[in-house]
């Protein structure tokens, strides 16, 4: 999502759909051929799958090779659009996918509405840590080649990148292909993590999320994005203590109750786009370096302050 | 088919070439040639159709009617059909031509490189990459060899040669720099590089010289001549600046309304009473 927003400035909504293709096409592989039987209970499954599995790691390859497939048909027609009507299209296109997948007329194929689940799980928090960072790094060596300075160019102006002798079409499919074969990879691997998938969770919900992650962390940063998704699991998790009732001296707190973490949530996310407008980390990328100066800054920063206290007292 | 048996010695030819915008014809039955190794300056005032009539050759736009050729070959070629055939305004009358599209990129590919006239650099990209960019198209490299870093005697000569070209322009000591924050005469200066990166026979300059004092006009005339020289290139440009234009065109073809009305060396020009009108308006006084 973020090679694609930030980087080619294509703006997609559909990365959920992507998702959920990468999410079902990796239960279907994985899940063990004994355990099938209980999973698809309603309407059995279609011979051809019954037999299937193989291991979670070549079945995630299928995945995004998958999802990518999709995306290039998708493609076509869509990157056609500019800007917002580009955005509409996709998000069209993404609850097509979901609708797609829970239709009963393919209840032996996905399970229709009923979901998936008995999926494998990781067999050690390692695996799944290990293929994030190697998607990550993957991201990162083709953002710094020779083709991400292309997709950049595209993003900065698409009349002088064509005259540069880009052609505008291949490289925006190019590069809508590549980020859904990573987005597909990241729903087999939420598949694997969750162990059980239903079409909903692949709404346009989880689309949003996506975006909140990029913009918060910095549109063009791939270490912005593992930031912001950090930031945003997380805060919705600390700020849970908003929903529990609050009692100060004996007096209930009115607004604390469920759902007012979500309020204050959004309060954040308000603050950091209108003080950090382009996210936390900008289109700046993390590096071990920056962190050391800033933390050498603080210091320095905090002397400053002294000093023209001390000015103002004299 | 008649232009393609022109000497090898043509670079451009445009036959009748004409744009109309719906009702209006920006570009109005355009002939003109530029031959190998010549500077060529378009010219006529505002709304003139200059910018258009190079989007026509560069393939930002289809011409509604006429032919491109660009060393012999036919890049462009368009006859007008369908509804535009009704509303086809053009002064030359059109005849079946065989169409043939290209995209910008391929015309690129085929040699010819342009400046824009509100510059149009990747502004947020080093000078750097805004010239390492135009060398990726004549690089060999998919996107695999390239992710997985299998390219990089590739990648390495991109870079050297980026270098090498940087340092011919003087740019090099702001290679770091971000490109739309460098001022207004170097960003025209990296646009030219950037032009030449893509190794073009045919440069295309739109408007060079806007916004410079005359020194700066000056040290451009002698760049211009100066690239010509050193990259073996033919030169088409469109400038206001007449100082520069006189010194330094071997012709100049003078658009008004979208239609040719002089072309000929500085000195015919400079004595043409069309010309002087276009510029002048009609009036009395104008020729004493």
């Amino acid at each position: 999502m973020n090679l694609l927003t930030g980087f080619t400035g294509l703006f997609s909504l559909g990365q959920a759909g992507f998702m959920a293709i990468g999410a079902y096409t990796v239960a279907i592989l994985t899940i063990p051929a004994e355990a099938k039987a209980s999973v698809y209970y309603v309407d059995g499954i279609a011979p051809f799958l019954a037999n299937l599995q193989c291991p979670y790691w070549l079945a995630l390859i299928i995945a995004g090779l998958f999802a990518a497939g999709v995306a290039a048909l998708i493609g076509i027609p869509v990157l056609r659009l500019k800007s917002d009507y580009l955005a509409i299209a996709t998000l069209g296109f993404s609850e097509i996918i979901r609708a797609v997948i829970a239709a009963p007329q393919l209840n032996k194929v996905t399970n229709g509405s009923y979901g998936l689940k008995s999926i494998p799980g990781f067999p050690n928090i390692f695996a799944a840590f290990g293929l994030c960072a190697l998607c990550i790094l993957l991201m990162v060596l083709l953002i710094n080649s020779s083709y991400g300075r292309a997709f950049k160019a595209l993003r900065e102006d698409e009349v002088a990148a064509q005259a540069m002798g880009l052609n505008l079409f291949r490289y925006k499919e190019l590069a809508f292909i590549i980020s859904s074969f990573f987005t597909g990879v990241g729903g087999g691997l939420l598949a694997i993590f969750m162990r059980s998938i239903e079409s909903k969770t692949f709404s346009i919900n989880l689309t949003y999320d996506i975006l909140l992650i990029v913009v918060l962390g910095g549109i063009g940063s791939v270490t912005g994005s593992v930031i912001g998704s950090f930031l945003v699991t997380a805060g919705r998790e600390w700020l849970r203590f908003f929903d529990n009732p609050l009692y100060i001296a004996g007096i209930q707190i009115p607004l604390f109750r469920s759902g007012f973490r979500m309020v204050i949530f959004s309060i954040l996310l308000m603050a950091v786009v209108l003080f950090y407008r382009r996210g936390v980390m900008g289109s700046n990328e993390f590096s071990w370096d920056g962190l050391f100066r800033l933390i050498k800054g603080i210091p320095k920063k905090l002397k400053k302050k002294n000093k023209a206290q001390k000015g103002e007292n004299a | 088919m008649s232009a393609t048996a022109k000497t090898s010695a043509n670079v451009l030819h445009m036959q009748d070439v004409t744009m109309q915008f719906g009702g209006v014809v920006a570009v109005n039955g355009l002939t003109l040639d530029v031959n190998e190794g010549e500077i060529v300056a378009l010219i006529g005032p505002n709304g003139a159709g200059k910018t258009t009539a190079f989007n026509c050759m560069t393939g930002i736009y289809e011409p509604t009617f006429g032919q491109v050729d660009f060393m012999g070959e036919t890049i462009l070629s368009n006859t007008p059909k369908g509804k535009m055939q009704k509303m086809y305004l053009g002064e030359v009358k059109p005849r079946p031509l065989s169409i043939v599209r290209n995209t910008p990129d391929v015309i690129t590919k085929k040699g010819i490189a342009r400046t824009f006239q509100n510059i149009r650099l990747f502004g947020q990209l080093t000078v750097f990459d805004n010239v390492l960019i135009a060398k990726h198209m004549r690089a060999k490299q998919n996107v695999f060899s390239a992710t997985l870093r299998l390219n990089r005697k590739e990648e390495a000569r991109m870079r050297e040669e980026t270098s090498a070209l940087l340092n011919e322009q003087n740019l090099l000591h702001l290679k770091d720099e971000i490109a739309s924050s460098l001022p207004y005469g170097l960003q025209r200066r990296l646009e030219i590089a950037r032009a030449l990166a893509t190794e073009p026979k045919f440069l295309l300059l739109d408007e060079p010289a806007a916004g410079m004092n005359p020194q700066e006009t000056q040290e451009l005339t002698d760049f211009i001549k100066q690239i010509r020289d050193s990259y073996h290139l033919t030169v088409l440009m469109i400038e206001h600046h007449m100082d520069l234009v006189m010194q330094i065109s071997d012709r100049i073809y003078v658009l008004d309304f979208g239609k040719l009305i002089a072309q000929g060396t500085p000195d015919e020009i400079q004595n043409n009473e069309r010309v002087i009108e276009a510029y002048l308006g009609v009036s009395d006084d104008a020729e004493d």
